[in-house]
This record gives C-alpha cells, structure tokens and sequence, in this order.
C-alpha cells in the first residue's frame, strides 16, 4: 500500500492542540504558584492568570467536542486492541533494540492503539476532573452555604492531584515524541497537518479525486 | 508626648499652651507638667496625666468633601441668638439655655451610654459600661470618676451615685462646641501630687464656645476617644490624635485630602443614638444593611452599609476578591497595620513595677521614641511600666461580634491569662468573619484569695488613693470596701489580655493587603485552623503523591531514555 503525506490534522486541530497546550502550560505554572511551590508572582497575579487561562480552555473545549462529534473525529479516539500489543512491546523492548515503530498512521486512524487509549483517558478522566474540581473550587461561595465548608478541602486536594496526573501525562507525551523517529518528525504533522499515512487503493483514488487539498507532494 | 519637643523642658506645656491659643485652637483638656531636670532630661516627677491630650491643630470643617459645595447646611446660626449671649459662669448653665430651645434633647441623651455609661448587652444580658467595667490599662473608672469622668460627657461626675436624671450636669459643649477652647478637667482634684494638672488654665469663655455649637467634628469625638486608656491611642490602636487630620495614606475617609468625614458620618444615628458600639458589633452585614434603600434603617456603622456587599468591581479579580466578603471583614486587609501615621499604641502594661520612687516622690521616664519623633513614657510610677508598638500587624480571628466581659464577679483560674473580653466565632458559623484585633496585654492586680479582678482606689485625696500614696494593699482594700465586692485582703499580679477590633484607619485602597499576606504557608492567617486557604494548606500526603507521581514518571522517561541511548546501535 502507498505512503502518501496527507493532512491528517486541520488547521482547527491545529490551534486547538497549541493553544491547549499553551494554556495548560500557564495553568500548571499558576496552578502550583498557587499552591505554594514557588513565588515569581504574585498569589493575586497567579489567580488572575490561572482563572483567565482555566475559562479560556473551557470555552476552547467546548468548540472542541463540538467539532469532534460533527466532524465524527471522535471515533479515532474509540479504544481498541488491536495492534496493541506490538506497540507496547516495542516501547519496552524493541525500542532498544533499534527496531522501528510498529505502527503506520491510518487514514481513519490517527494515533497508534496506546496513544489512543491515553488520550482517551486524558479527555474521559483526568480533563473533567480538573475541570469541574477547578469549577467548583471557583464557584465556592455559590454552594457552600454561608459557612467555611470542609468540602472545598476535598475538592482543591482533588483539583491538585488530576494537575500532578496532567503534569506527568505531559513529561510522557514530550517524552515521546523522541522515541520512533526524530522529535522535529514527531512536531511538524502538528505545525503543517501533513503526516505520512498508509493508504489503501481506495482511499487513495477517494483523496485523488474528492479531497486533492489534502494530498500532499 | 509633648506638643512641642523643640521648646526647653521646662515649661514648655504651657508655652505650647500659650502657641495654640494664639494660634485660635486651644486643646480640650492640658494640664501642666512639673518636671525636674535630671540626667538627659528624660525623667520628670510627680503626676500630671492628660496633658498631653486634646485637639491638634485647628478644628476640623465636619462637611465631607462629598458634599459639593462645602457649606453647612443648619437652618439656625447658633451666634445670632440672644439665649446664647450669656452671661454664663459654668457648663450647667449653658446647658439650661440649650435645653430651653432643644426641650428634648435632655430626655435622649440620659440614655446614651456617654452620660450612663452603663450598658446591657442584648445577647449575652451582661451590665457593662464605664460604670462598672474593669479593663487592662488604668483597670476601673468606678471610684475613680475624680479623674475618668473628664471624659463624661456630663458635668460634676465624681463618684458612682451619679445623679443620671439632672439633665443640666449634660455636657453638651464638649460634642458641639467648635472653638477648640473649651476643655474639660477631672471632676475633683486629687491627691495633692496632682495639683499642677489644675494649674495654669485659661478661663474658658463661656458664652463664645455656647455660639459655636454645630454637629460634632473629629475634634469633639477625639478629644477624648483619641486618649482612651490614658494617653494618645494608648488604648485602641486605630484611634489617635493622627485622626485629627490624618493624611490619605492613614485613613482614606478622614482624610482632608480624601472624603474629610466626621465620626457620625460612619456612626450614625438619630436622637443621641448613634452606631457602632464595640460591645455587640455587627461581624458579617450582609443582610440588612447593605446597601439599604431609601427609608431603610441606616443606624449602622457597618463598611457595608455604605459599600454594599459586593463593594469590588465586576471582573475576575473583583469577583474572587467579593468572594471574601461573607468569611474575611473588610478591615482584615484594608487596615494593613496597627497604629500607623507616627503615633504608637501600649501593647503590655505591667501593674508590678508602679510605685518606684525618687526622692520620697512618683516620677515617669520616657523610654520610646515614636513613628512622629515624640517620646513616650515607658514606666509611670503612678502606672508602672509600658511597651508601644506601631505599624505593626493585627492578630486575625474568627468573631462573632458578641463581646463577653470578665467583670468584677467573674471568677477565673489565675494559672492561666485572662480575657479581659473574648468572643466567639467559627468557620462553621455563618454570621461570623475573620476580624483584625490589637491585643493588649497586662499585668494586673487581682484577688489572690477569690480569683477575680479587684476595683482600685486610684484617685482621691486621701491616704488610700495609689496615685499619690503608691501602696496597692490599701489601694485595693478600699476599693473593693466602697463598692461592697468582697475582698480575701490578699492580691497578687495576673496577667490579663484584651482584646481590640481595628475598624478606623482604612487606609486607600492601593495600600490594601496583598493576597500573599494570608495566601501562603507563613501568611498572617497561619494560626487560624478549621478550614481550607488555597496557598496556605494541603493534604499532608499531597504533595508526597505529587513528588512519587511526577518524580516516578521523570524517573522512568529518564531511565527508558538512557537505556535507549547506552543500547543504541545494538540489533538492526
């Protein structure tokens, strides 16, 4: 089957996976600012910043999952196990022995098997974790009733966990991108939105024919 | 605490004196000092208090600067009326002449706590006021009206069997009056020790201080409640003379360069009643009196009830700082600090070491140079010995606004320090918030044998009286027998904390407290336990599950990256 450069990341996707990660950035520095690591700024400064920069990814993410049940991007994230298996063996074993990747991009299949289920997870567990301990730790004062409740403790103690999580899930996806081709090969697909993928006959004579913008040299 | 430092010590009371007269602005009450030259020129005998008290500088204009046009707005020139002409000889006699015209104005204020000086609380029913109250700077006023009572505001005060319904011994001059030539002396006078607080004064010209009358100013209201406890701002820590006309920076709303309120601005009230008493305080107002509508009940010295209960603006950092306003007083972080414009506070009080003398006689030292320049004494033998602070950080507690007293009845374990006044508060209680206090501390005479607070003979002129004899065993004997307590005949030294809410002072907003002063783990909010702060608390195991999670997993991208890297070249 021919490896064709295709665009398997529209500009959409683009700005969504930058700006979310920029603001992710800014959220775990204010974030951990705020909870006393470090000074640099000010607590009041870091709030401000951490509260702009919280709203700003709830507003990003609510075009985002629009977009990924219209455009039905979100049936690259359904978890599966097939070619599991070889991934994983080649992150813990065949890495070192310089083999390559075992896993070629698919037009109807962006992310490898474990990818997927990271993301997934990601996006189902630890995102709506911190987002809504976040909303609530913001929005105390609208439940807690007129008293200093002991709830919120549980809640920020939650919100600081999911954000260790997400920090690690970043050391990881950084990581990665260094393992099975060079770090520069990783990036760019998320700078240009073109990327190397095996294509069958038919989706190959579809993109030739309906989509040629999408085809590239 | 002189006037004026830079005029020789001897003397130099009445010639400042002499300045400020001349100068059109008299202070309320001076006495004058004898002092005696000694080595530094820094000990002076025998017993002059209050002369350092009373108006600084001119009397202030009581129009705010919020009204446009500045002018008094009366329907009556008080100068114009024959009534007022005199001739007149004494207080009572002036007032006969207001009280022709003002025929109730008599029936209101017998009520008020500044001529009864006696109060119920309407929560806890205790009898509190000056008339039996005991605290932790010159402990009681009761038995020693001689000399507390110059701060009634009536006439001839000089006992406890007080005639409350002779409405002529009202003092109305000493609220109204606006010459700053009018002042006040102790009702009687003393030991003999005392005589030279009587000297030299300037006969008051009655029927002139009769004509000024208008609503009171800073000057009237401060002329005493600046000097509480017996000296500038000795007692309360946000009340001094800096008030008198205090710089933006020291209080926005007093300010001349800012807003120029009176007192009554903030203490309002109707009929001699007026808010904001510190005996039963609103702590959270958050329901009735903020932002009143037109016809509302406004009797509230509240900052809601001008500012409302959102008083920050819309926006993400107005709306996490208006998310305080239900837990945190608006005074916790817009009175950055205790005492500040130059003029300090007492901060302890040790009774034990009163009654030194020199040469057979009682002297002071001044040990304690303040923010102004002007020194402060630091031992009295009259007093014993003093400490003073400044600008300096309030202590933070939940409160409740119901202050409960330990009175002349109350008994206590004297292992332990006793609260001269405490208070409730929690997290959990929702009508409660976190307040700025300046505690005093003391050391103070008790009853050894029935653990209570004693009343003292302070003032008189007689044998038992301390101030002049120096002796607490008969001090405190006589005090007690006068007023019936009983007493073991044993005292001993306990120490006594109180406990003072900060509400004046405001300072502008830019100077307000930064959220890292309570947002971090050593903030000023540190003692304060029972619920969560972001910035200061976390789960124990929190950041020990953060340091295993991220540390593991840099660890393990560390380690899988190494071994990539030593086995590179290796099969292919």
């Amino acid at each position: 089957m021919p490896i064709r450069k295709v665009r398997v990341f529209n500009r959409f996707e683009r700005f969504w996976h930058w700006t979310q990660a920029l603001l992710v950035f800014v959220l775990l520095f204010t974030g951990f600012r705020i909870h006393g690591y470090y000074g640099g700024i000010s607590f009041d400064q870091a709030v401000y910043f951490h509260v702009v920069a919280a709203l700003s990814l709830v507003v990003l993410w609510i075009f985002a999952i629009f977009w990924h049940l219209t455009t039905g991007t979100w049936r690259h994230y359904l978890p599966t196990t097939r070619g599991l298996w070889p991934v994983v063996r080649f992150y813990a074993w065949d890495i070192f022995k310089g083999k390559p990747h075992p896993y070629r991009k698919h037009f109807w299949r962006k992310h490898n098997p474990l990818q997927a289920a990271s993301y997934l997870g990601l996006k189902l567990f630890l995102f709506p974790l911190v987002w809504f301990s976040g909303l609530a730790y913001l929005s105390y004062n609208y439940w807690q009733n007129g008293i200093s409740h002991p709830a919120l403790g549980w809640i920020a103690t939650v919100h600081v966990a999911t954000a260790f999580a997400i920090l690690a899930f970043v050391i990881i996806h950084l990581y990665l991108l260094t393992t099975g081709g060079s770090f520069a090969h990783h990036v760019a697909p998320m700078i240009t939105g073109y990327d190397d993928v095996e294509l069958t006959d038919a989706e190959l004579a579809y993109l030739e024919q309906d989509e040629p913008q999408r085809l590239g040299k | 605490m002189e006037w004026s430092p830079q005029l020789p010590v001897g003397g130099r009371h009445l010639a400042a004196l002499l300045l400020l007269l001349s100068a059109g602005a008299g202070p309320l009450f001076a006495g004058v000092t004898a002092e005696a030259e000694q080595e530094g020129g820094r000990v002076e005998l025998g017993i002059s208090e209050y002369t350092d008290i009373g108006v600084k500088g001119p009397v202030d204009n009581p129009i705010t600067a919020l009204d446009e046009d500045r002018q008094r707005k009366s329907t009556a020139d008080h100068s114009e009326f024959e009534e007022l002409r005199g001739p007149f000889n004494n207080g009572p006699e002036v007032t006969r002449a207001c009280l022709e015209c003002h025929n109730r104005a008599d029936d209101q204020f017998l009520k008020n706590k500044h001529w009864t000086w006696s109060y119920t609380h309407p929560v806890t029913g205790q009898k509190l006021g000056k008339s039996v109250l005991i605290n932790n700077f010159c402990t009681n006023a009761r038995g020693n009206e001689g000399m507390c009572a110059q701060c009634h505001a009536g006439y001839n005060r000089t006992g406890p069997d007080y005639d409350l319904t002779k409405q002529e011994n009202i003092d109305c001059l000493v609220c109204h009056e606006s010459t700053g030539t009018y002042y006040k002396l102790p009702p009687t006078r003393g030991n003999k020790a005392c005589a030279v607080m009587f000297e030299g004064k300037p006969p008051i010209d009655w029927a002139k201080v009769a004509q000024s009358v208008r609503l009171p100013a800073r000057a009237n209201c401060g002329s005493c409640h600046f000097y509480g406890g017996g000296g500038d701002n000795v007692k309360h820590g946000d009340l001094s003379s800096v008030l008198f006309h205090p710089p933006r920076e020291v209080d926005v709303h007093m300010s001349e360069e800012g807003e120029n309120f009176a007192c009554i601005i903030c203490h309002v009230g109707e009929g001699h009643q007026w808010a904001g008493s510190r005996y039963n305080m609103i702590a959270r107002d958050e329901k009735e009196h903020a932002l009143p509508k037109p016809g509302m009940e406004r009797e509230t010295a509240t900052c809601e009830s001008c500012h409302g209960d959102r008083p920050h603006p819309a926006g993400i950092r107005g709306f996490k700082l208006n998310d305080h306003v239900d837990r945190v007083a608006c005074e916790s972080c817009h009175i950055p600090a205790v005492a500040r414009g130059g003029v300090a506070t007492k901060v302890f009080w040790d009774w034990r070491t009163a009654g030194r003398l020199k040469n057979g006689e009682g002297y002071r030292e001044e040990g304690y140079i303040q923010g102004n320049g002007e020194a402060r004494h630091t031992y009295k033998s009259i007093k014993g010995s003093f400490e003073y602070d400044e600008n300096f950080p309030p202590v933070y507690r939940w409160f409740d606004g119901v202050m409960k007293y330990t009175t002349i009845d109350t008994v206590f374990d004297p292992s332990k320090p006793v609260e001269i006044n405490h208070f409730g508060g929690s997290p959990q209680d929702p009508d409660s918030r976190i307040w700025p206090f300046k505690k005093m501390r003391t050391m103070q005479p008790y009853d050894k044998g029935n653990n209570t607070l004693v009343y003292m003979h302070l003032w008189g002129d007689d044998e038992d009286a301390f101030w002049g004899n120096y002796d607490f065993a008969r001090a405190i004997a006589r005090g007690m027998k006068d007023n019936g307590i009983p007493y073991s005949g044993e005292y001993g030294f306990v120490e006594t904390w109180s406990w003072w809410p900060q509400n004046h002072m405001v300072a502008p907003r830019e100077q307000a407290l930064d959220c890292d002063q309570c947002h971090s783990k050593d903030g000023r909010l540190k003692e304060l336990t029972g619920f969560y702060m972001p910035g200061r608390d976390s789960a124990p195991w929190l950041d020990w599950f953060g340091l295993l999670l991220v540390g593991g997993t840099l660890a393990g991208v560390g380690g899988h990256g190494l071994l990539r890297i030593l086995l590179r070249g290796r099969g292919s």
